[in-house]
């Protein structure tokens, strides 16, 4: 066999074994979640919320960080949208090779990287000087931050992506800089904001640190933005913690349904972007 | 001569460094098929982009000179860019029509010009579908994508779209270069219907388009102009010897 050959081969099972490993590691987190928390799954997890002594094994649900969870993630989710189109807009519509918008850019991506238990001790900061207690107001705002960051290069890529010939379009029919950033650049990018959005919901509902100082955690469903709030990974960890086999075996059990929450989103969304993107020019 | 709809007038065109045009004076006239002949990269598409100021979003563009539309330069401080381009229609090279409904295309332009009255978009969208040869093939399909369309249908659509906002001129990019023959020919068709009506102004490096559309000639040559005129003299006796050698091949 000649040289190039052997080469293209080898670099096959390389690539094979790298999908291999990432594949294969996700199901095996799967399956350890799925095999732990199975049996402690029932329909009481999803609609009650923890009666008392629900830590030490007895009666009750998760209702409450379930609920929590989407509020924090959800709320944090819509305002991060609506504070990076604005940004993206304006990036996108008044000039993207602007200084304001490459320092915009710029400090985006530095704050991509910030960890997000830095959110939350900022936050927590602030709320002791305003003397606040932890909420869902906070616990939105919190992951509002987190998430900005990622929502907004998101789309801002994708809306690069979109070909000058259609903003020349645009012009040339006589549309204003807005008018085509609104109606036709983001018509253009429509299923990518779509999954910026969704890998955004997907980061905020997850975590756990960004919500640990700035949320609280309660055994209620908070009826007010100053309430107290619970989420799932904080549900999963404060069950993991405790030393009694059957609520850690209910930590898994939430993770089956925060797993399954992400799952169904991002299904649905795989949907709905094959129906927006019949109408994306190529 | 004739009375110019479009006067360019010692036109300089630079992008950075590179100039594109050089002191260009040329007169288009009023409802008659004005074809911009020349090799490629002889900044055809610059001096046609110059009329609806397409020009300015090229980064680094530098610009001096007139271009008159009705007496009035189109660079003058006071010009709303908005109003310049509901004027002038442009047709692209490639078809580029909008990620939407083939209704919505072709309703883009009025609705954000203010039509917003349901009856009266039905009837513009059917009245420019029909002057663009398309409304047959698409009348049972307009809420569909436009993107569905063959490369023929989308550049017909652009047209229509072009045709929708009440342009005076129709500023025609080589429209034809990405289209097959039978396309080709149908949208050169809808173009000569269109100039009783319209002012045309067409790019194209096809002698024998050229030859077929056109009323009126300018030649261009690495950013010069060479020659202007009717297309019966610049085709039969061309005054420069450089455009004679052109129409017969010897080069481009």
């Amino acid at each position: 066999m000649n040289k190039r050959k052997v080469e293209e081969s080898f670099f096959k099972m390389l690539m094979l074994l790298s999908t291999g490993l990432v594949v294969g590691g996700l199901l095996v987190v799967f399956a350890i979640v799925i095999l732990k928390g199975a049996p402690a799954l029932s329909l009481s997890m999803l609609t009650q919320t923890p009666k008392g002594g629900y830590y030490l094994g007895k009666e009750g649900g998760i209702l409450n960080a379930i609920i929590g969870s989407i509020y924090v993630a959800g709320g944090a989710t819509a305002i991060g949208l609506l504070l990076s189109l604005a940004i993206v807009l304006y990036i996108h519509g008044y000039g993207e090779r602007s200084r304001i918008s490459s320092f915009t850019r710029l400090s985006l991506d530095v704050l991509w990287g910030v960890p997000s238990i830095v959110y939350g001790v900022f936050l927590f900061t602030m709320m002791l000087a305003l003397r606040a207690r932890a909420s869902l107001l906070f616990g939105i705002i919190t992951v509002t931050l987190f998430e900005l960051p990622i929502i907004t290069r998101a789309i801002d890529e994708v809306m690069k992506m979109v070909p000058a010939k259609l903003k020349e379009a645009s012009y040339s029919l006589g549309s204003t800089r807005f008018e085509t950033v609104r109606h036709v650049m983001t018509r253009q990018a429509l299923p990518g904001i779509l999954t910026a959005v969704l890998l955004a919901f997907g980061r905020g509902i997850g975590d756990a640190a960004s919500v640990l100082f700035t949320a609280g955690y309660t055994d209620s469903i908070p009826r007010s933005l100053f309430d107290p709030v619970a989420t799932l990974p904080l549900a999963i960890f404060f069950q993991l913690g405790t030393p009694i086999p059957e609520v850690q075996q209910r930590a898994y059990a939430s993770g089956i349904i925060l797993l399954f929450i992400v799952l169904l989103l991002s299904v649905t969304s795989r949907l709905a972007t094959r129906k927006l993107m019949k109408y994306v020019i190529k | 001569m004739f009375e110019p709809h479009i006067s360019v007038q010692n036109l300089n065109i630079a992008y950075g460094e590179r100039q594109v045009l050089k002191d260009i004076t040329v007169d288009i006239p009023r409802n008659r098929i004005t074809a911009i002949i020349g090799p490629s990269g002889c900044g055809k598409s610059t001096l046609l982009k110059s009329m609806n100021r397409l020009i300015e979003l090229a980064d680094g563009v530098k610009i001096s000179g007139k271009v008159l539309v009705d007496g009035v330069n189109v660079f003058d401080k006071g010009i709303d860019v908005t109003d310049l381009r509901k004027k002038m229609g442009l047709i692209a090279q490639t078809p580029n029509p909008l990620p939407m409904s083939i209704y919505d295309n072709v309703a883009y332009g009025p609705r954000i010009h203010g039509t917003n009255d349901k009856n009266n978009l039905d009837k513009r969208v059917e009245q420019c579908l029909q002057a663009a040869g398309l409304w047959d093939e698409v009348k049972d399909r307009l809420k569909d994508p436009a993107s569905r369309l063959s490369a023929g249908q989308q550049q017909r659509l652009c047209l229509a779209r072009a045709l929708a906002i009440k342009p005076e001129v129709l500023l025609c990019d080589e429209p034809t270069s990405a289209l097959d023959p039978i396309s080709s020919q149908c949208i050169e068709e809808q173009l000569i219907k269109l100039s009783k009506n319209y002012t045309i102004v067409f790019v194209t490096h096809i002698l024998r388009q050229a030859r077929r559309l056109a009323d009126h000639v300018i030649f261009l040559y690495l950013g010069e102009l060479v020659e202007q005129g009717p297309a019966e003299k610049v085709f039969s006796k061309p005054d420069n010897p450089r455009t004679k050698a052109y129409i017969e091949g010897v080069f481009g």
